[in-house]
């Protein structure tokens, strides 16, 4: 879960109880438009978590301001309930506070603006799109040094064994009944197995470790659907966001659908509405 | 007697001291639960059954619902050590959570929690009471003396996790590890999700 985006200022912002009086340290992520993304320790102080934050908007009616956060902090954490228990790779759900919580000030009155938060366990390794990119980067030295744009079979079969993985991974997933909504290589970590490979260092020229496991994480826009169509624009937009962030790569994507379709049963009609989807796009046509 | 009462620190909610001390072989559960019926204020704590809790974990995450919900002024029952045992529960019904988690006649293993939600509440005073009034052996408050205590069929029960299987998982992609760490953080999220309608 580390990115690259700068941190969120610390200038003005309160977080909601518990965080604000917390003596936990709170390490900024990453800030969205919906979220604030913490690491921080849970349930003992040598338990890594990762906090999402979705801070109340002031510009939005409070009453409809309460329902919407609420919303969509239950949905994100039912969906992530719901897939631990059916033993899809996700963060688990440790802690969530829905109700909007607001800090009491010196006299006890609670206003001002709260926010709801949910911790989920922190899974280490690097996310996809940084580990293509290095690869990409690799290959492009690779090529430069030889003079020529072959991609060694090697280091192929390694990028179709990732991608098959992300497919079976993501076939997990709609087997379970929940779609993503944002599948990107960025909400896609690869997991080492082994605890100590996490923490080695990466060599900047050299071709990056693929092993481990596929991850998905945020949530934030799941819903829970086991129709095709949801299901066919969830990989249309994993595909296009494959297109745009690694061309190196995409031409390996036809392995993510094979992973896709070796993992469950329905992943066949899914991937056959995904050649519609393709023709007309991610929304679905208005006439009729 | 002596007595291994621990002292935990829960991040992020540091305020409020939380104590906790684990015990098997409790001769005196039916005293100890009268006293709770009666609404004895000396033995206002957090009597639970600890055949019903997984791990350290398990009992921390319900710990830390309620004294975040103690410290929102939002508890559902009676005091913030009720609420410790009902927040084990993944239902809205409070006497249920009682029979099901807390602490019963036939209760032979007993986990008790103390919150210093007043300052004459300290690690001694906490720990002096309990040695007076708890006869059994005290025992670490960790995963290994919990394992030996919990009887898992009953927490799949209660959690309605029937179906999560006790050996390691057989999908390709399976995650969480062994069977054991499974359960354990579907009941992590059953305890967050209570009450989420």
């Amino acid at each position: 879960m580390t990115t690259a985006d700068p941190p969120p200022s610390s200038s003005t912002y309160t977080p909601p109880p518990p965080f604000n009086t917390s003596t936990t340290p709170l390490i900024p992520i990453y800030q969205g438009a919906e979220a604030h993304l913490y690491k921080t320790t849970f349930l003992t102080p040598s338990t890594p978590a990762a906090l999402k934050i979705r801070p109340s908007k002031p510009y939005r009616h409070p009453i409809l301001d309460r329902r919407l956060t609420r919303a969509r902090i239950l949905q994100e954490a039912r969906c992530l309930h719901k897939l631990v228990k059916e033993d899809v790779s996700v963060p688990a759900v440790l802690g969530l506070d829905w109700e909007f919580a607001v800090a009491a000030d010196n006299e006890g009155n609670r206003n001002g603006n709260g926010g709801s938060w949910l911790v989920m366990e922190w899974i280490e390794g690097e996310v996809v799109r940084v580990i293509l990119e290095r690869w990409e980067r690799y290959m492009k030295g690779l090529a430069r040094e030889s003079g020529s744009q072959e991609i060694p079979e090697g280091e192929a079969e390694k990028v179709r064994g990732l991608l098959r993985k992300i497919g079976a991974a993501v076939g997990s997933l709609h087997k379970a009944g929940v779609i993503h909504g944002d599948l990107t290589t960025s909400n896609l970590i690869l997991r080492p197995f082994s605890p100590a490979a996490a923490n080695a260092p990466e060599e900047e020229h050299s071709s990056p470790s693929m092993e481990g496991e596929i991850v998905m994480i945020d949530f934030g826009l799941a819903s829970q659907s086991v129709q095709d169509e949801d299901r066919a624009v969830d990989l249309y937009v994993l595909e296009r966001a494959f297109g745009s962030s690694h061309p190196r790569t995409e031409k390996f994507f036809e392995e993510v659908l094979v992973g896709y379709r070796e993992s469950y049963k329905g992943a066949g009609p899914a991937l056959k509405r995904l050649e519609d989807v393709r023709m007309r796009g991610r929304k679905r046509s208005m006439i009729g | 007697m002596s007595v291994s009462l621990e002292t935990i620190d829960l991040p992020h909610l540091s305020s409020l001291a939380v104590h906790v001390a684990l015990y098997k072989d409790v001769q005196n559960t039916s005293y100890l639960r009268q006293q709770l019926l009666s609404a004895n204020t000396e033995f206002e704590y957090a009597f639970i059954d600890a055949t019903m809790i997984l791990s350290r974990a398990h009992a921390v995450s319900a710990i830390f619902r309620a004294v975040n919900d103690y410290s929102n002024e939002r508890l559902k029952s009676r005091n913030i050590h009720s609420e410790i045992v009902f927040s084990l529960s993944p239902t809205n019904n409070i006497a249920d959570s009682f029979r099901k988690f807390g602490i019963s006649d036939s209760t032979n293993n007993l986990l008790v929690v103390k919150v210093s939600t007043t300052p004459n509440i300290t690690h001694e005073s906490v720990a002096a009471h309990l040695a007076q009034h708890v006869q059994g052996s005290s025992i670490p408050f960790d995963d290994v003396a919990l394992a030996g205590i919990s009887d898992v069929a009953k927490i799949k029960k209660a959690y309605k996790l029937g179906s999560l299987p006790s050996a390691a998982p057989n999908q390709a992609n399976g995650t969480h590890g062994d069977g054991k760490k499974r359960l354990e953080l579907s009941v992590l999220g059953a305890i967050a999700l209570r009450g989420a309608t």
